[in-house]
């Protein structure tokens, strides 16, 4: 490997930021995840130029992956233009001369994403690069890292699923908003990072491979294309997602794009009122341009 | 009858061990600590056999190895030698030979324990009825609704008062959390449970209520049982068989009438004569 032939120009560093022998590492960690669907495979973590639980995790996954010519799309929460994916953004358009970002999820070949799945559904030749706060689901019912791993193991999550039942007694449904404990090709189950329970059926059978990166906690597992993804829940009880009905029983609309189908934000208008619109932005803008274009055949 | 458990040569060594550990240590020796090497002896050689709806009392004084023996075939700890056959239906299972997802499931679906303190049985953090969906989880019953009734019914069968299902047993009486921990134990129906001093610290009303419960128990699903206690009230009103440990030996077995009417081992005298 000549780890000199990737630099960039007069700049010091090299293509990615990271060296050539960690890109190795993080790779083989890539590897050995999807091969392994759900394990959590630990790696060396480098350190970033940023804190620690600023996405160093799907950073460092990106910037392993990437190569000249990708097209890279940053979200966070949805949007392309919130601090955390302006930043890692730029971070990866100063460290890879030659990648070029996108804010349409139709034509990146790589999503880095924190907390969202965007609403159009992926390609088999999109990679979705999850950045993850806490990797283990376990880590809610057993603090011993050492008993989680046996558990995990032998597929012991029983305890999670005590906690879905609690929550049920309680409250007569299950009140996990998100991080929502998803069982992955009938073994391990993982904590699918903070992604809303709407995001959760769309992990299954997706097209696309989808990598989950924690940077603090030094873990990197995968849900390989086609690969089952079940949501914990009872037989009886089953899993759902948010139903984002107003009091009549009504399904909210984006108060931008008008659509009925997507993941909503709430906000406050300036009056006061509850505003409800597309969480996703990209999905929202192209939902607007075809509405006016459609508009503008009318005319 | 039928066999459920068979358990031969059982012995637990705690620390290095070296070759004097046996013959300095026991009853003879009057220590459990190895003067060579300084190890703990806590049981040693304990060999007996369970059959279907009995109940076997082991007795001894505080430290004779008498919880480590219900703990070892429990899987809470490993043994350092013997073996125990447990036999389910047409099935045996060589205890100690397992992997430990078999010895999972075998404690998940076919065994049942009931701790002295209920802080080791029972999540203090989690309901009454989610301490029993714990357990019925762990045996893959995965409807809400049923696991919701086995709840209630065994909470009821067992008398807790179905207003509290919902509530934290670190609320409830010492006694009430004892009578969830056998709820707990009792929900997959086991063939076989350990009873480990249930009745220890609890008043004499509360004892009694609890026995008899073991007691109806014991008639209505024909559970097989280890009790281990040092009230030789509880061996003479629960046990037909008992065996009498100290320093982790085996000095008498027999049946409970007998070793309390005729003992025969000096120590099982003193100990029978103390008590009455």
């Amino acid at each position: 490997m000549n780890a000199m032939s990737h630099t960039t120009g007069g700049n010091a560093y090299n293509f990615g930021f990271l060296d050539e022998y960690a890109k190795k590492e993080i790779r083989r960690a890539v590897l050995k995840a999807i091969a392994i669907p759900g394990y959590q495979v630990p790696y060396a973590s480098r350190e970033m130029p940023m804190g620690r639980g600023f996405g160093t995790g799907g950073l460092q996954l990106t910037l392993a992956l990437i190569g000249p010519g990708e097209v890279v799309k940053v979200i966070d929460q949805g949007s392309d233009d919130s601090v955390n994916a302006v930043n890692l953004r730029q971070f990866i358009e100063m460290t890879c001369p030659g990648v070029s970002t996108t804010t349409r999820t139709a034509e990146a070949s790589l999503i880095q994403s924190r907390h969202r799945i965007p609403e159009r559904p992926l390609t088999p030749t999109q990679i979705l690069v999850l950045q993850v706060p806490y990797p283990d689901p376990l880590v809610v019912v057993e603090p011993s890292e050492d008993k989680r791993k046996i558990m995990h193991g032998e597929a012991d999550y029983s305890r999670l699923l005590v906690k879905l039942y609690e929550d049920i007694v309680q409250f007569d449904e299950i009140t996990i908003s998100h991080r929502y404990p998803t069982r992955i090709n009938g073994h391990y189950v993982i904590d699918p990072s903070p992604i809303p329970r709407w995001d959760v059926p769309r992990l299954d059978h997706a097209a696309a491979l989808t990598l989950f990166g924690a940077g603090r906690e030094k873990k990197i597992y995968a849900v390989p294309p086609h690969t089952r993804a079940e949501p914990l829940a009872f037989s009886d009880v089953p899993f759902r997602v948010e139903d984002f009905r107003d009091a009549a029983g009504r399904r909210r609309a984006c108060a931008r794009c008008g659509c009925t189908d997507s993941f909503l934000d709430e906000f406050s208008s300036d009056a006061g009122e509850k505003v409800y619109q597309c969480s996703d932005t990209d999905w929202c803008d192209e939902k607007l341009l075809r509405k006016e274009s459609l508009r503008g055949e009318a005319a | 009858m039928n066999k459920v458990l068979e358990v031969r040569n059982l012995s637990k060594i705690y620390g290095p061990g070296c070759p004097h550990c046996i013959e300095s240590t026991g009853p003879e020796a009057d220590t459990n600590l190895c003067p060579h090497c300084g190890s703990v002896v806590a049981i040693h050689d304990v060999s007996f056999d369970l059959f279907e709806g009995e109940i076997l009392g082991v007795m001894g004084e505080s430290g004779s190895g008498k919880s480590t023996v219900v703990k070892a075939l429990y899987f809470d700890q490993a043994p350092s030698g013997g073996e125990a056959i447990f036999f389910d239906g047409d099935t045996q299972h060589e205890l100690f030979a397992l992997n430990a997802a078999r010895q999972r499931w075998l404690r998940n679906h076919r065994f049942g324990m009931v701790y002295q303190n209920p802080n080791l049985g029972l999540n203090f953090n989690i309901s009454a009825g989610g301490n029993i969906a714990e357990r019925l989880l762990m045996s893959d019953l995965m409807d809400y609704g049923a696991i919701r009734e086995r709840a209630k019914a065994l909470l009821a069968r067992t008398e807790v008062l179905l207003s509290r299902v919902d509530d934290l047993p670190k609320h409830f009486s010492g006694g009430m959390q004892q009578r969830v921990q056998i709820a707990k134990a009792l929900a997959t129906q086991p063939p076989l449970l350990f009873l480990d001093e249930v009745t220890t610290g609890l008043d004499l009303s509360v004892q009694a209520r609890i026995l008899d419960l073991i007691l109806e128990i014991q008639q209505e699903l024909k559970t097989a049982m280890v009790v281990v206690t040092h009230d030789l009230g509880v061996i003479r009103l629960l046990t037909g068989r008992a065996i009498v440990m100290k320093y982790g030996r085996v000095i008498e077995t027999g049946l409970t009438d007998q070793i309390l009417e005729d003992p025969q081992h000096a120590y099982t005298q003193r100990l029978v004569a103390s008590a009455l």
